[in-house]
């Protein structure tokens, strides 16, 4: 369903059956581990079995002697890197010191499960064999596996050369250079954003609230493990890999490799699902350094439970808030603190939920603290709209408190306080082209929000949610191909459909149906600079390049037809695939007439683009849940589930609509159900997907989708970014409904069946 | 005129919340900010571009040419942590 109308445009707003679809259904789609290189050895990792140790010693001789191994490879084989920032695409600020011991130790294991030495073999049996034959001595250290338990003083030091980088709005932590001494400390980041007087906002208010909530650790649920293939051969390194940035990681590998990137080139192949896990260099390090030493290429790829065991969450996050309002239910202050875990190394998304959290709303004196601190756990990793949904979880229940407290309809609560263009957030960043008031009187006019709800145990929730979505370079070429179709070629990796959305924009540049236009996303030697598939910025900064490359596309074959009549280019008309001579209106030519005659009128015709376009703007979503608890077992059934979201212009309806019910359904997932599982000694109790319980297609309801089209009139056709913000409000519009089913607030995930029983026990005594 | 809000960081170099000053780049707004306070540029330039992990938020766009990124008349600049999304 489509709240607005959409301009006379003929492909943009359609919903044709996805190029890749067929490709996908039937099996043909080439995912990383299908890639067989011609003569490659397959590597098997050894794993660090404790959570914190320091490794004294690794012997790798007899492992090297077993036959049919032909390299072993631990961080001595590779360059150090230096631990100076750098910043990769998107603006993600890394430490490539720190993530290359990520990848694989050096001095210390910080997680069980750490890779400390890789094997390459004939066969993965071979391999496997070889792991056991690796003697690794360790001092034990006892490990810190809470973000409280690690800032305390005295706790355990995860990372010995951590520099805090204390009241800095820009340092993602770590070590700012190699020279700088380390801190002795888990925290790597501390920062403060303010705006107003806090003080006498919180003096304004009538009433104030101050809780702590706490959301935990939650998996991507990507359906594809990572696989990388590796070719180190004359003086070249070509990968092959799943990962939603190949430009990233050319960039990665060179520097840590101490290789200039023009000798790296990264092909990433179909990709099963990232939600920002994909984003950064990984075990293609060590793919490639098993190469470098075998010769062979070299293929890795891990299981289900080495996923679990050290490809990193979605940050656990602590948050305490305190807020105040008057009795006519207007917002004067709001002051948050937010601690989050960023695993073994820093880089938690603490920034993305102080930016974030109270975005939606129109608070004039507002202070967020965030603090960004290790552990021994796998590093985390982002996770849509990383950081939101945590500070989202805090505000919006705690919005929910107020309007019960003052009886007033939480939508009209929120409209109250809505944030709308001009609004300061709490960075100082003035809102600009965004719309939060008309996704709210969506939401308030929808069926569901104006359908009573009745029974025992049942209760409705409704929570609003920001993202600011991202931009970034991005470049495409279009050839015009024999018979008047098109072949696009872009930079950004396909995730969730985008090259469709791509190639819809291209087909609606150039005035032909989007089946003429063939797309296809290629390695980092054949396009121009692209960046990282994420921040939901793909259908709006591709599509800018797809719109220019149509334009580049166009002018030449104005240009031909105009070479072909001998007239001036400007007596020449396109419409719609079909050129005219403005000085005899009966002559005309079709892109496939142009087509068919290129190398006789001047050679190929290719268009091509690269953009780096500001214009970017942010989105917002509003969610209405339905659930009904099981005083008997704790269980929350979704009962009805609305989803609202302001999309700027949806390019292909049915993918905005997915990509916000799949939010819906993984917000779900984190909100009742999912958990990581540690013992008190660091191992991950619940490494598969059948005790990680995900929810399938038999626990949610049909979700239904508004989508809201705002325009964005920084983009061409109006684009914003959708894959995002749709992530924000599941966990407290669920959370909400639970209240206001149980009587009870939860303010700490999951809100499982064991927790909801602990609060009706409690409440009964 | 652009209105440069000064972030946390600059505040023991910039004791005031708010600096005008003239440029049409970002290069030129710190340049002009090094001037008036010196030290600011070392926390905001690193080798020609600017500090790695720092966005520059120019009228509520996130710029994309680095020192290079216009900066119309009247406009307001902030420098924020730079972020990456999922």
């Amino acid at each position: 369903m489509t709240a607005t109308e959409r301009p006379p445009y003929k492909v943009i707003g359609t919903r044709p059956v996805r190029h890749d679809g067929v490709d996908k259904v039937t099996g043909r789609a080439r995912y990383a581990n299908d890639i067989d290189v011609p003569g490659h050895v397959t590597a098997k990792l050894l794993r660090s079995p404790h959570a914190h140790a320091r490794i004294i010693s690794i012997d790798t001789s007899k492992a090297e002697s077993l036959p049919g191994v032909v390299a072993v490879l631990t961080a001595a084989d590779l360059p150090e890197a230096s631990a100076i920032l750098r910043e990769q695409t998107e603006g993600a600020l890394v430490n490539l010191g720190l993530l290359s011991r990520n990848i694989l130790a050096r001095e210390k294991a910080w997680y069980r499960g750490h890779p400390v030495a890789a094997v390459a073999a004939v066969n993965g049996y071979i391999a496997e064999e070889a792991l056991k034959l690796i003697d690794v001595q360790y001092e034990v250290l006892p490990p810190i596996l809470d973000a409280l338990e690690a800032m305390k003083p005295g706790a355990p030091v995860v990372i010995d050369e951590l520099r805090t980088n204390v009241g800095s709005l820009f340092r993602g932590g770590g070590i700012r250079a190699d020279d700088e001494e380390a801190s002795h400390s888990n925290i790597a980041t501390t920062f403060t954003m303010e705006i107003g007087d806090i003080a006498n906002g919180f003096e304004l208010a009538d009433i104030i609230l101050e809780r702590d909530y706490h959301t935990t650790a939650a998996h991507q649920g990507y359906i594809e493990p990572q696989s990388s293939t590796a070719f180190w051969a004359d003086h070249q390194l070509t990968v092959w890999t799943t990962t939603q940035g190949p430009f990233g990681v050319r960039d990665g590998l060179a520097t840590m490799l101490k290789l200039p990137a023009g000798q790296v080139k990264v092909i990433p192949s179909e990709i099963g699902g990232g939600f920002g896990a994909k984003l950064q260099v990984g075990i293609e390090l060590i793919a490639a350094g098993l190469s470098q030493k075998c010769g062979k290429p070299v293929k890795l790829t891990i299981n289900r439970t080495d996923v679990f065991d050290s490809m990193g969450p979605a940050s656990p996050a602590y948050v305490h808030l305190k807020m105040g309002v008057t009795n006519e239910g207007k917002i004067t202050a709001a002051d948050a603190r937010l601690i989050f875990e960023a695993g073994a190394i820093p880089g938690s998304p603490v920034a993305g939920a102080a930016n974030c959290m109270y975005a939606p709303y129109d608070i004039p004196n507002a202070r967020v603290e965030g603090i960004d601190v290790v552990v021994n756990k796998p590093k985390t990793l982002s996770y849509r709209a990383p950081g939101a949904p945590s500070g989202a979880y805090a505000v919006e229940q705690m919005i929910d408190e107020f309007c019960e407290t003052l009886d007033i309809d939480p939508i009209e609560f929120r409209l109250r306080n809505a944030a709308v263009n001009g609004t300061r957030r709490v960075n100082g960043v003035a809102t600009a082209n965004m719309d939060f008031i008309t996704t709210l009187v969506v939401a308030k006019a929808t069926d569901h929000w104006n359908t009573p709800l009745v029974g025992p145990n049942r209760g409705r929730g409704v929570a609003g949610g920001f993202w600011g979505n991202a931009t970034g370079p991005a470049s495409s070429i279009a050839g015009l191909m024999p018979d008047g179709r098109v072949s696009y070629i872009e930079g950004s990796v396909d995730v969730g459909g985008t090259r469709t959305t791509s190639a819809m924009q291209f087909a609606e540049g150039l005035g032909i149906s989007s089946d003429m236009v063939r797309p296809s996303v290629t390695d980092t030697d054949s396009i121009g600079f692209t960046s990282n598939t994420g921040g939901s910025s793909v259908t709006f900064k591709q599509g800018w390049a797809a719109f220019e490359a149509a334009n580049d596309l166009r002018r030449q074959l104005i240009e031909r037809a105009a070479k072909i009549w001998k007239v001036e280019p400007g007596r020449v008309d396109y419409d719609s695939g079909v050129l005219t001579n403005l000085d005899d209106r009966g002559k005309k030519l079709t892109i496939a007439e142009i087509a068919a005659r290129q190398n006789g009128t001047g050679g190929a015709i290719i268009g091509h683009a690269s953009v780096v376009p500001g214009g970017v703007a942010g989105g917002f979503a509003v969610h209405i849940v339905d659930v009904e608890i099981d005083p008997e077992t704790g269980k929350t059934e979704i009962l009805r589930y609305t989803a609202v979201q302001d999309a700027g212009r949806a390019i292909h309806p049915s993918y905005v609509e997915g990509q916000m019910q799949g939010a819906v359904a993984q917000g779900v997932g984190w909100a009742i159900n999912e958990e990581y599982v540690y013992s008190q000694d660091g191992r991950m109790e619940n490494s598969s997907f059948l005790d990680y319980r995900m929810p399938t297609s038999l626990d949610l309801p049909p979700i239904d989708t508004v989508v809201v089209e705002s325009p964005n009139p920084g983009h061409p056709y109006g684009v914003r970014g959708v894959g995002e913000a749709a992530f924000v409000p599941p966990l407290p519009a669920v959370a909400n409904a639970m209240a206001h089913a149980l009587g009870e607030r939860m303010c700490t995930l999951p809100m499982s069946p064991r927790r909801v029983l602990e609060v009706l026990m409690k409440s009964s005594k | 005129m652009a209105t440069v809000f000064v972030p946390a960081i600059l505040r023991a170099l910039v004791p005031v919340a708010r600096v005008e000053v003239r440029g049409v780049t970002v290069g030129d707004v710190i340049d002009e900010l090094e001037a008036l306070y010196p030290g600011v540029a070392e926390l905001l330039v690193n080798d020609d571009d600017i500090m790695p992990g720092v966005a520059v938020s120019i009228n509520d766009q996130a710029g994309q040419m680095g020192l290079f990124e216009p900066v119309p008349e009247d406009a307001e600049v902030h420098f924020l942590p730079a972020l990456s999304g999922g």
